[in-house]
């Protein structure tokens, strides 16, 4: 080894900073249970209305969003935080640029969930979906996140690799997108210290919304968690990405036309035609980006197939692959005008969301957070392995009842509003349509609290690993010869 | 096109548009090669790029998937014959000329032009006639439940601010002809505030007389005392017995059926702040076919209710 690069490696006695790892890690598992409870209970509630005392703070109207908040920023964005600083520090061969920066966003994106968790029961929110909340809480949000680019992009700019890994562009265009995302949307007059209003009006305010609202689909749950899939599955697989140029391409593509998708969100409404045809398009031309990922994860396992058979992590991380694929393609195809005439409004689209956010992005997470917290542990694997794997069949199933029921109920929903008598009068009334969801709920709900169980079963998976355990932060290695 | 303060706008959109699409298909052009880059090749392996990280992190020299590339391909195709063919460039309408007005226009002359025989085929009868015709009072349930039951619900038993249509009680009048120009031309009910006029100290003691008139529970010696207020300010409307005035759209308060509740809280309410009921004029959005049947269907209901 030359002299000259012996000075490029980790100083004696760097390690990689896994405390803050460690504290996502443990979060992700933690708010993941207490989102996926609070699905069930809503879940619950549109099979019986009045199963909760009747107070406010208990309507559905307010625990929706809490439900949507807590699995998507605080349950994925934990997941999030935890795996983009584990894979930035290890694929740059170098510690987090800044201890104290990292813990603050730790601390900063705590404080957000648990403000969220308070000011959306008591129905303080701007209204826009999945940007519910408040200026004052939407500020913190700003400050965080800066810190998180500051931290990621810092990493990476003292990075001892000179290539910088896949993970890490899908991870970057996560952090640097979102913020903009949130920014522009978040843009508000305030009223009071709880309540202010958009800074734009009438259909340039849901323009400007459902830009927002699939860009985070794009960045935040896609870009995100693509960034994990490239790291781990190539990792458990212990198999080689299975193609760079694939990668590449995929990666521009998939960032370029995710932003103009957002049109498909307002279908037949006071949005100018050409706009929703243009959202439609890209929707189309987004299908090949976005099944580009999948492709490259899902080939990464020639090879390695049988690992399949045996190893619940890979398992969960091949399928998320699968969800993923199958939602990408039912995306675009609901993005289409004389579909969506059918699919809009109706569970059908809850049901396309769920096979994305429990399939996609919660098995992969999972998968992921397997794959980590014994590492982070000082541990060789997870207490049981046998759990994981009743784990992975209690989700998949779970999966599988909530897709399916929504899928009959959205296009029975569909088809009910549509159908007219001799005399051109709609055959069904609204309430008809609702009375006949019923079985379907019923149906959801079971898969709702199937999935819920697995995340139980991993809480008890994950405590019995960690309990006793002494936390570890593994050496930064000296940088390896590129042609190994 | 009125989208846009300034016509470069849509120009510059359109441009980037097409652009944008080109350029997707430009740069998967240039990234198809037929075989893997042999740099690092052996043999038959496609080899890796070289790169290493975090030990054992390294990534296969794969040519993209020709299935990939041509779906990839077939969308972007796809996109551009829709732009040809549809509004997508924000100053093109498509070769089509397709607006989703214009579909939404044809689609509702062509469902008139078959249905308005249907309906208009009673105009000719009177509103008795026709509530006693089976087939219309079908046809007129089925217009009931799409355009009136949001509000009045689909069985017509009204809701709380809403009336229930199916009883002898009419807010407007009961005749066929009232019941006609309620659903064609609307109706705008006006309780006003009335808290000036007879004190705020009286409030509590007129809503005390009010349950009195139809027999409600209530204290004797505050109805007394707003009896006398009742009499200066409400019976213009409400009339000497409170029996109400369908000219006005004045309630009748001697009787048990309430629209806004019965509860001294209730009556307090509606005195201190008043009631806006609104029915919403129907003629012009049904047609005058429609509203002709809806008059017969809901008069009829009312009919078999006082039998």
């Amino acid at each position: 080894m030359q002299a000259g690069m012996q000075e490029a490696a980790g100083n004696p006695g760097e390690t990689y900073n896994y405390r803050v790892v460690r504290q996502f890690a443990i979060m992700t598992v933690v708010w993941g249970v207490v989102g996926m409870l609070v699905g069930v209970i809503i879940a619950a509630q549109l099979a019986w209305p009045e199963l909760l005392p009747s107070v406010p703070w208990l309507s559905y109207g307010r625990l929706r969003p809490l439900h949507t908040n807590a699995v998507i920023f605080a349950f994925g964005g934990c997941a999030l935080f935890a795996t983009s600083y584990y894979v930035v520090q290890r694929t740059c061969h170098v510690r987090l640029v800044s201890d104290r920066l990292a813990g603050f966003t730790f601390w900063g994106w705590q404080a957000v969930i648990v403000l969220a968790a308070v000011t959306l029961p008591l129905g303080m929110t701007q209204g826009k979906e999945y940007a519910e909340l408040e200026w004052p809480i939407d500020l913190l949000i700003a400050v965080v996140w800066v810190s998180y680019a500051i931290v990621f992009f810092g990493t990476i700019m003292k990075r001892r690799i000179p290539h910088i890994y896949v993970a890490n562009w899908f991870f970057g265009a996560f952090i640097l997108t979102v913020a903009i995302l949130h920014i522009v949307n978040s843009a508000f007059s305030p009223a009071s210290f709880t309540k202010s209003y958009s800074a734009y009006a009438g259909v340039q305010d849901a323009m400007i919304q459902w830009w927002y609202g699939h860009n985070a689909v794009g960045f935040f749950l896609t870009a995100g968690f693509l960034g994990m899939m490239y790291y781990f599955i190539p990792k458990q697989a212990e198999r080689p990405v299975y193609s760079y140029r694939l990668s590449v391409v995929h990666f521009w593509a998939l960032i370029f036309t995710y932003m103009w998708a957002g049109p498909h969100h307002l279908h037949y409404t006071a949005l100018p035609d050409w706009a929703q045809s243009l959202g439609m398009v890209f929707s189309l031309i987004l299908l090949a980006p976005s099944w580009g990922g999948m492709i490259n994860g899902i080939m990464t396992l020639a090879g390695a197939w049988h690992k399949l058979r045996t190893d619940p992590i890979l398992k969960f991380l091949v399928t998320s692959l699968s969800f993923y694929g199958m939602s990408t393609f039912e995306g675009p195809m609901m993005s289409i005008k004389t579909v969506n005439a059918l699919s809009h409004y109706t569970d059908w689209t809850i049901g396309h969301v769920h096979s994305g956010a429990l399939g996609w992005v919660g098995m992969i997470s999972i998968g992921s957070m397997y794959y980590l917290i014994p590492r982070l542990f000082g541990r060789t694997g997870m207490y049981s392995v046998r759990a994981i794997t009743l784990h992975f069949w209690v989700a998949t199933i779970g999966i599988v009842l909530y897709i399916t029921s929504m899928w009959i109920a959205g296009v029975m929903q569909g088809l009910m509003w549509r159908a007219v008598n001799a005399d051109g009068t709609l055959t069904y009334t609204f309430v008809e349509s609702v009375k006949a969801s019923w079985p379907y709920y019923v149906v959801r709900l079971a898969g709702g609290v199937l999935y819920l169980g697995g995340m139980l079963i991993m809480c008890w998976n994950v405590w019995k690993t960690v309990v006793g355990s002494r936390p570890v932060d593994a050496p930064v290695p000296a940088p390896t010869m590129a042609h190994a | 096109m009125s989208d846009f303060i300034y016509s470069w706008v849509g120009i510059a959109i359109a441009v980037v548009t097409i652009v944008s699409i080109l350029a997707c298909a430009w740069f998967l052009k240039a990234n198809t090669v037929r075989r893997p880059s042999s740099a690092n090749s052996a043999g038959n392996s496609p080899g890796t790029t070289g790169h290493l990280w975090d030990g054992d992190l390294a990534e296969w020299n794969n040519p993209l998937p020709r299935w990939w590339m041509y779906l990839f391909y077939i969308t972007i195709v796809f996109g551009l014959l829709y732009l040809a063919l549809y509004p997508g460039l924000a100053v093109y309408g498509g070769v089509l000329g397709w607006s989703s007005t214009g579909q939404h226009a044809a689609e509702s002359k062509r469902w008139d032009s078959r249905h308005a025989a249907m309906f208009d085929v009673y105009l000719k009868q009177e509103i008795p006639v026709v509530a006693r015709d089976p087939a219309a009072r079908e046809m007129g349930q089925r217009l009931f439940v799409n355009y009136c039951g949001q509000c009045h619900g689909s069985d017509a038993g009204g809701a709380r601010g809403f009336p229930n249509l199916r009883d002898n009680d009419w807010i407007w009048g009961g005749e066929p002809a009232q019941v006609h120009e309620s659903i064609a031309r609307g109706r705008q009910a006006m309780m006003p505030p009335q808290v000036e006029s007879i004190g705020a100290g009286n409030v509590k003691a007129v809503a005390n007389h009010v349950r009195s008139l139809s027999g409600l529970p209530n204290d004797a010696a505050l109805a007394a005392q707003g009896k006398v207020k009742f009499e200066q300010v409400c019976v213009g409307c409400h009339g000497m017995d409170a029996k109400g005035n369908p000219a006005l759209g004045a309630p009748n308060l001697a009787d048990r059926i309430w629209l806004y509740g019965s509860s001294e809280e209730s009556i307090i309410d509606t005195i201190t702040r008043g009631r806006n009921g609104v029915m919403p004029a129907q003629a012009e959005f049904l047609g005058a076919g429609k509203v002709h049947l809806l008059a017969a269907y809901v008069w009829g209901l009312s009919r078999d209710a006082g039998k």
